[in-house]
């Protein structure tokens, strides 16, 4: 079919459109890279956009030799795999509970895990609360609180309920008991769907930083998120600074740069290969949550 | 969802010792029979409950400390009665009000935005027809979601800061620096547009998703009655996804209330606290930092009645008028 003139118009500033949204979308990213490498000088008098200016590598050496930045990037891995462990344990459990639509009861189940998606008790009430049950400065604060992501809950639940029932019908009459049936023939069904919840949790706990905020107090304990909050909040400065010799003012002046990179650099190097199944794990909620 | 508000709630200890109810005898019969025959499936539920009975549905019992005297180490459900005392006390606040109206401000600009802008993105990607280039632009526009908001506040810190790049525009045409980080004015802007660069892209899936459910019949039809592709994107496109599009605004309006915390508390300092002083960082400050936990949980408490009421309010609206429920 031919095009009209107006559609030709309309195909090239829709093109121009979306190049600039995904300009617009690189440009900070590129920026801090670039901010990451530069030289002192250039970044305080504005020059660095997107190509860095006096290229060196002291500000990475510092913090990649700082053991604070290590301790606290080991805290991100361990709070990241024990939450995430407890989170798909009672996400898949309840979900295949939720599933088998003989189970008495059901709705109200449902409703149960339902309803705190639209209310919740608040921050004060949590606060409280966690640290009435003396969780705080364990891993325990951060994995228990939001074991369960009624969203991530809802897709599993639902992805349950498509596996064919004659399967686990025919494994009853052999005499496979629940856990058998869970752990023999419905786990290993779902597989990619597993894959899907275990990246929803982890990256959502790897990225988490308010639970560790609110309830880790020691320094050793803090994840690799305060780490950075406390840069940009000024708090600490990373790296001992008192000394204004020209390496403490090029840390200085681009510390927050290479550390948001470094922050940044496992969800980038994962991130071509879990982005598609995040998608459709996100079209399973819709279509059934 | 329809089964769970259909389906009458019945625990487990709801029927026994009823006088004089013939149907709940056999009601309770079914329950022992089913526990027996199900106790292991029962089993794997027990764990899930007790996560939400500890950490959701405790903690909005725990609201009653808006009304009680609370001790820091005591009960966590207070120690006396004080009645609306805390409420008054927030009512009366004027800093209470001016952290409403910042609430109020800031939601309606993210929702203003961050609702219709995916709707324009999704419907322009769906007019690309190169396949690796709609997926390029997909891929690179979903990246920011998957990024800390420790990391997003980081970024805004640095392209904003005196020596960053939006500066660098400025000096470019001729525009003293300015230090946006440190000025109230700018803050609702700077808040509003980091919460579109983080969302906006990932915001367009459900939709795309939903375009390539539109019958290309109606298009075919729409065509031999003369639409051009503007009367074609009015009347078969948006009808297609409208049901999406409520749904998603419910949602939206449901976290209205709460705004982006976590983001504001990164962002905001003491001295833009006149436009980005929202209701749930001031709670934190008056319950977290100062310990003034009634005080706290009673604004809490009225902030996610709001919240809930929101959803509600948008929920029959949208079921009056264009028929799309969140259940």
């Amino acid at each position: 079919m031919r095009r009209s003139r107006g559609e030709r118009v309309f195909t090239a500033c829709n093109a121009v459109f979306l190049t600039g949204v995904v300009v617009l979308t690189l440009y900070p990213f590129v920026n801090i890279v670039a901010r990451s490498l530069s030289a002192e000088h250039a970044i305080r008098t504005g020059q660095v956009n997107l190509r860095p200016l006096g290229f060196n590598l002291t500000t990475y050496r510092v913090v990649l030799s700082d053991s604070v930045f290590w301790t606290d990037y080991g805290n991100t891995v361990l709070y990241t795999a024990v939450s995430t462990a407890v989170s798909m344990v009672l996400t898949v459990c309840y979900a295949y509970v939720l599933s088998r639509r003989d189970v008495k009861g059901r709705g109200v189940l449902v409703g149960v895990a339902v309803f705190t998606m639209f209310f919740t008790g608040g921050l004060i009430p949590n606060y409280v609360l966690v640290s009435a049950l003396g969780l705080r400065n364990s891993v325990w604060a951060i994995a228990l609180p939001n074991a369960i992501n009624v969203f991530n809950l809802l897709v599993m639940k639902s992805f349950f309920e498509s596996l064919p029932v004659e399967l686990q019908e025919a494994a009853a009459v052999d005499g496979l008991g629940t856990y058998g049936m869970l752990v023999r023939i419905v786990l290993p069904l779902s597989k990619a769907m597993v894959a899907t919840m275990v990246l929803f949790y982890a990256v959502a706990f790897w990225n988490s930083w308010f639970p560790a905020f609110l309830y880790l107090d020691r320094a050793e304990l803090f994840p690799v998120t305060i780490y950075l909050r406390n840069l940009i909040a000024g708090a600490t400065a990373g790296t001992d600074q008192n000394a204004a010799s020209d390496t403490a003012l090029q840390i200085a002046a681009n510390i927050q740069a290479v550390t948001i990179v470094l922050t940044v650099l496992p969800i980038m190097l994962v991130y071509p290969f879990i982005q598609r199944y995040f998608v459709r794990g996100l079209m399973l909620g819709a279509v059934k949550g | 969802m329809d089964a769970l508000t259909r389906q009458a709630p019945v625990g487990a200890g709801s029927a026994p010792e009823a006088p004089a109810a013939p149907r709940l005898v056999p009601r309770r019969r079914t329950w022992r029979r089913a526990l027996r025959r199900d106790w292991q499936l029962y089993s794997l539920a027990v764990l899930p409950l007790m996560f939400f009975v500890v950490f959701r549905y405790l903690p909005m019992v725990g609201n009653v400390i808006a009304f009680r005297r609370f001790r820091p180490g005591g009960s966590i459900f207070g120690e006396t009665w004080v009645g609306l005392r805390y409420v008054r006390l927030f009512v009366s606040d004027p800093t209470f009000w001016q952290v409403f109206g910042n609430t109020l401000k800031i939601g309606s600009l993210t929702v203003l935005f961050c609702f219709p802008l995916p709707v324009v993105l999704a419907l322009l990607l769906n007019e690309i027809r190169t396949r690796w280039l709609q997926r390029f632009v997909q891929s690179v526009t979903y990246l920011p979601h998957f990024l800390s908001v420790v990391v997003v506040a980081a970024i805004v810190f640095q392209v904003l800061s005196l020596d960053g790049v939006v500066n660098q525009g400025l000096a470019v045409v001729g525009h003293a620096a300015v230090p946006f980080m440190q000025q109230p004015g700018w803050f609702r802007a700077i808040y509003v547009s980091s919460e579109v660069w983080q969302t906006v892209g990932w915001g367009t899936i459900l939709y795309l998703a939903a375009l390539t459910t539109i019958d290309e019949d109606l298009y075919e039809a729409a065509r031999l009655d003369g639409a051009g592709r503007w009367r074609q994107a009015w009347h078969v496109t948006l009808p297609g996804i409208r049901p999406t599009m409520m749904t998603l605004l419910i949602l939206n309006v449901g976290t209205f209330m709460a705004v982006g915390f976590e983001k504001v508390l990164l962002l905001y300092n003491p001295l833009t606290y006149p436009s980005a002083d929202v209701i749930s960082t001031y709670l934190y400050r008056v319950g977290v930092v100062s310990g003034s936990f009634s005080y706290a949980a009673a604004i809490g408490l009225f902030e996610s009645v709001i919240g809930l009421t929101l959803v509600l309010v948008t929920n029959a609206i949208s079921r009056r008028t264009v028929g799309t429920s969140l259940w």
